[in-house]
């Protein structure tokens, strides 16, 4: 007993030591590659272009590779709130917002309607699908050609119904929304591959009791149905919300902000001051990405947020 | 097996020579951005200059023309090469202010340039120090379609052009033909700069178009309403959705003889002959006086070959850009491209109708030779400028807010 007690007087010293460094550090052995990632590629790229913003500097280092801008403070924010290309941005990009949440409806609906077992129903998942395979700027290109004065699809049926042809991307007042019809094709394919792999996931025996007590069309997938696909909706609207906001390279293929200006997008706006040919006021163009970064983090706190409560109910 | 034998032993000699050679030649590196045919101008420049200087071994880089607008930001200061092409004025000023360009007065005093390349000292020159030599430019004008003119019924203009009144009257006629008068394509916007930049000179002469440039007058001042209304008379005949078309998408309805007129720079031509036209029935005049007496002035943007600040061999460098400002290589090579070149020393080929043109008109401005709105403006004030003069064309009863904005835009960047 002596013995045994000695052993347990001694235990403590050593071992339960080791184990609280392996309880501490193991896991920060195996956070370092991800953490070093986040830091280097993700949090001092923010903390740089949050500095960048008090700066007015047009992107060019000396001789000597001394930095060659100069402190203003907060100018670039006050000037932002005068500029109206700033303010046709934020209109335009909550038109974005609001807009390409279209993609869930249509999306779900696509859903439904191909979640059904006839022959050759994978052939035309597979067509819906298609257009969130081709890169964006494929499908800029391809909805250009389509609006085109003169030859485009679009202008032509628009010329034949009416008389007089429109071309939306020479219209100030159309010109965004030509663009964002052309970013909802492939958003509605991704919404709809979404939803595609949650219906897989909808239980049939509620499905079945819930035809039993006579539940039908819109209140089955309303009160049954929708329900069961909340993970996906939740998970649509994230991605949606974000493909909006960073909705850059059609803005950029499509029409360059064009017509003077008319169609530009915070992303593409910061681009535009800050790095395109006419741009390089690296500070303005940083003051733009540090608004567009706290539009994103209202969401993106709402996603984190989220997804912490369903952990801590599980 | 012979066969690849004596190319393996043919292609380790060679090896084993260009070696050898770099061990006794002087290095020269140049960043430039050339399309293929003038690519193909410049490599025969350098093999010129390589032949009468055996010691020197100049080493090309050629970017893509796009990229290097902003690769040439980073290899300035990572990386120098010798020389570096850019363009003159305004868009060199940010690579001279933080000491990126050396100054090259000296080469200009040695070779005799101050005289041969007396018409480009102002864009070549940043307070008193010249910092570029400029090797090649091409003029600005009306491109007009002959056979758009014969559908019309209407006689085609001859070399001394016609009246701005003769001008409007014929694009009502076109009009009725269902013909656009004045064709272009603004989706990149800076076709629009050039018809807005002859409309101003031809009204208040070249000396107020480079102070608007330079932000020195008001956009609400009198001499810059007139500009637009003058503009405005012109703005109904210019082809319908033109803010979202390319220059070459209006090209193609210049040449479908569904358009008459097309402002442009000479290097439209190869465009335009591409498309079919021909010296029969493309022609080209200057654009028409509109205030009587305002000494003509024409757009000539000029490109220019830079010595960088960081240069390793800035001797040998200096040799290369004297011969580039020679007579005899500007000759060649802009016969080889299609562009006048900027010495006066040299030559244009007589049977190009477009060049023999261009040079006459150049030479003959006696108001002055501009380099281009988003040359002679800085960058930001060039492209606010641009969407205005865009905007005007499309939404002409835009025009107040359209000024006011320009104004708000100027008082920003200089301050009074």
């Amino acid at each position: 007993m002596a013995q045994a007690s000695d052993v347990t007087m001694a235990a403590p010293v050593r071992p339960p030591k080791r184990r609280m460094n392996q309880r501490t550090i193991a896991p920060w052995v195996f956070l370092a590659p991800g953490l070093f990632m986040f830091v280097v590629y993700v949090l001092w790229p923010i903390v740089q272009s949050i500095t960048l913003s008090f700066y007015d500097w047009n992107g060019l280092y000396d001789q000597d590779g001394a930095f060659t801008g100069t402190f203003v403070g907060v100018a670039n924010y006050a000037e932002l709130m005068t500029d109206p290309a700033f303010e046709v941005s934020l209109w335009n990009n909550l038109k974005w917002l609001a807009l390409y949440l279209l993609a869930l409806p249509i999306g779900l609906f696509i859903a439904i309607f191909l979640n059904q077992t006839v022959t050759g129903i994978r052939l035309y998942k597979s067509l819906f699908f298609f257009p969130f395979v081709i890169s964006q700027v494929v499908v800029g290109l391809m909805f250009a050609w389509f609006y085109a004065p003169n030859f485009g699809l679009f202008y032509l049926l628009t010329e034949w119904i009416t008389g007089q042809g429109t071309a939306i991307l020479a219209d100030p007042d159309l010109v965004t929304y030509g663009i964002i019809a052309a970013g909802l094709w492939p958003q509605i394919a991704y919404v709809m591959i979404l939803y595609l792999t949650g219906l897989n996931n909808v239980a049939p025996d509620q499905i079945e009791a819930a035809r039993l007590d006579g539940a039908k069309g819109w209140r089955m997938l309303w009160y049954v149905v929708l329900p069961q696909l909340r993970p996906a909706t939740f998970i649509a609207v994230i991605v949606t919300v974000i493909g909006a906001l960073r909705s850059f390279d059609l803005v950029s293929i499509m029409t360059s902000g064009g017509p003077f200006g008319s169609s530009r997008i915070l992303s593409y706006y910061m681009y535009e001051k800050a790095l395109s040919e006419y741009g390089f006021r690296m500070g303005y163009g940083a003051a733009i990405a540090v608004v567009l970064f706290a539009i994103m983090m209202v969401f993106i706190s709402g996603f984190i947020w989220k997804m912490w409560r369903d952990e801590k109910e599980r | 097996m012979v066969h690849k034998q004596a190319g393996a032993l043919a292609l380790v000699s060679a090896l084993l020579m260009s070696t050898s050679a770099f061990a006794q030649q002087r290095v020269v590196t140049w960043n430039a951005d050339y399309d293929p045919i003038p690519l193909a101008a410049t490599e025969a420049l350098i093999a010129d200059f390589e032949a009468a200087n055996p010691d020197i071994d100049v080493q090309l880089t050629n970017f893509d023309h796009e990229g290097y607008k902003t690769s040439i930001r980073n290899f300035l200061t990572a990386d120098p090469p010798d020389l570096a092409n850019w363009y003159a004025a305004n868009r060199m000023k940010p690579f001279v202010e933080a000491g990126l360009f050396a100054d090259i007065t000296d080469v200009w005093d040695a070779n005799g340039l101050n005289e041969s390349l007396a018409s480009s000292i102002l864009s070549s020159t940043i307070d008193g120090k010249k910092y570029a030599i400029p090797y090649t430019y091409y003029q600005w004008g009306i491109y007009y379609n002959r056979d758009a003119y014969k559908a019309a019924g209407i006689e085609a203009p001859g070399p001394e052009g016609v009246t701005w009144e003769q001008f409007l009257a014929n694009c009502e006629t076109f009009k009725a033909a269902g013909i656009d008068c004045v064709t272009t394509g603004s989706s990149a916007l800076w076709p629009v700069a050039g018809i807005f930049d002859y409309v101003s000179m031809r009204t208040n002469g070249y000396q107020f178009h480079s102070d608007l440039a330079a932000g020195k007058i008001s956009w609400t001042s009198p001499e810059a309403r007139a500009v637009f209304a003058e503009l405005a008379k012109l703005q109904p005949y210019v082809t319908a959705n033109h803010a979202a078309i390319d220059w070459q998408d209006a090209a193609a309805i210049f040449v479908q003889n569904k358009a008459s007129h097309y402002v442009m720079g000479n290097f439209a031509v190869g465009v335009f002959k591409e498309g079919g036209m021909t010296n029969d029935n493309l022609g080209f005049m200057v654009f028409p006086e509109i205030t009587a007496g305002v000494a003509r002035a024409e757009e000539a943007p000029t490109d220019t070959v830079h010595l960088t600040a960081g240069a390793k061999n800035p001797e040998d460098a200096k040799k290369l850009l004297a011969y580039i400002a020679s007579a005899e290589a500007q000759t060649k090579w802009n016969a080889a491209v299609g562009q006048l070149p900027t010495n006066s020393g040299a030559t244009v080929d007589p049977a190009d109708p477009f060049l023999s043109a261009g040079f006459a008109s150049l030479s003959t401005a006696t108001g002055g030779i501009a380099q281009f709105w988003d040359r002679d403006a800085e960058a930001e004030y060039a492209k606010a400028g641009m969407e205005g003069f865009q905007r005007f064309l499309v939404q002409p009863e835009a025009l107040e807010e359209i000024l006011a904005t320009l104004e708000a835009t100027r008082l920003r960047l200089y301050p009074q």
